[in-house]
């Protein structure tokens, strides 16, 4: 297995901003321009496929899976999505989602000093975030 | 014997012993009341010593009461009239009401006789909260720091109180330390009890 199972992730707020993002592989680095375009691009995707969907009541896509990367993708309630970007077949990815969805709800939005659905700058989240991704990366070894 | 193993009634609701209370609060409703309090007072308030102060006016108020209420219910209607005994009282009883456990440790400042800290690796107040680089040193503990003041206040011991961001080596996160500095009355008044 070449470097982590996680390539990127990325939180976009309920209007398709991006307000959070994070890589972790060394491969496909992105530049903040081309983060900004991806998120807002995924969001509105995102949107069109509700409305294609067949299936009454669609909230969304939850996995896109491509040759070279897995998307899995979490919607809030409140519209508030978190997708990552990992190694095809990479499992356990939902539970990650909402975990890094529990963590934004406690280290985020508990924080007097973050403003919502402006861009997440808040040490206590990322030093978690690291704790998570980095357990995750070590089950994910000794398997 | 009377009334063992049965509740003892009274008839009049004055006879009956203050409530234990209850012990326990959900800590996210705590951090979101504690975010907007700090969110309201930063919209009064034009910089950052200003807003600690706020903060600290605000535990002032709970401290003034927890002590009222902790002497009655923990001391039997006594409160202490000693340095280190409400020192004591403040670093285990109070915080155990307030925060569920004792303070991480009490200490005697090494180079001023009138200042004392009490260290919290973690406090309940800063558990969810990360200050922004621009804010620099400020520290959400001021309201800790007012509760503080409050009981020693009221209890004869004015004090100047305030909290500090401290490093700890090997640890990402600083521990927040509470700093006491007594008025000299206090200690002029202590040197006469000997």
């Amino acid at each position: 297995m070449a470097g982590a199972a996680i390539y990127s992730l990325f939180i976009i707020n309920k209007s398709g901003g991006l307000i959070f993002y994070k890589d972790y592989g060394s491969a496909g680095r992105m530049d903040t321009n081309d983060s900004l375009r991806l998120a807002s691009l995924w969001h509105s995707m995102h949107a069109i496929s509700q409305q294609l969907s067949p299936t009454v009541g669609c909230s969304g896509v939850e996995l896109l899976e491509a040759d070279t990367f897995d998307l899995h993708c979490f919607q809030s309630l409140t519209g508030t999505k978190f997708f990552v970007v990992c190694e095809p077949g990479t499992q356990r990815m939902e539970g990650l989602l909402k975990f890094i969805y529990e963590l934004y709800a406690d280290y985020v939005l508990k924080n007097p000093f973050y403003e919502m659905e402006m861009p997440i700058r808040c040490e206590l989240f990322d030093l978690n975030l690291l704790q998570a991704v980095q357990k995750d990366r070590v089950a994910l070894l000794s398997r | 014997m009377i009334g063992v193993g049965k509740l003892k009634q009274y008839t009049n609701v004055l006879d009956k012993p203050l409530s234990k209370g209850k012990q326990e609060v959900s800590l996210s409703a705590f951090a979101f009341l504690f975010s907007e309090l700090v969110q309201y007072n930063q919209t009064q308030v034009d910089n950052i010593s200003e807003l600690e102060r706020r903060l600290e006016d605000a535990g002032y108020a709970v401290g003034a009461r927890v002590l009222e209420l902790l002497c009655h219910r923990e001391k039997g209607n006594r409160r202490e009239t000693r340095l280190l005994g409400i020192l004591s009282f403040v670093h285990s009883t109070v915080w155990k009401v307030l925060f569920g456990k004792v303070a991480d440790s009490l200490e005697k400042g090494t180079e001023h006789e009138d200042e004392y800290m009490i260290s919290e690796k973690e406090p309940l107040v800063n558990r969810f909260i990360s200050i922004p680089k621009d804010m620099g040193t400020f520290n959400c503990g001021a309201f800790v720091a007012g509760i503080v003041r409050g009981v020693l206040d009221n209890a004869g011991f004015p004090a100047v109180v305030t909290a500090h961001f401290v490093p700890v080596e090997g640890q990402q996160r600083p521990r927040t330390t509470i700093l006491i500095k007594f008025a000299e009355e206090v200690l002029q008044r202590e040197a006469r009890l000997g």
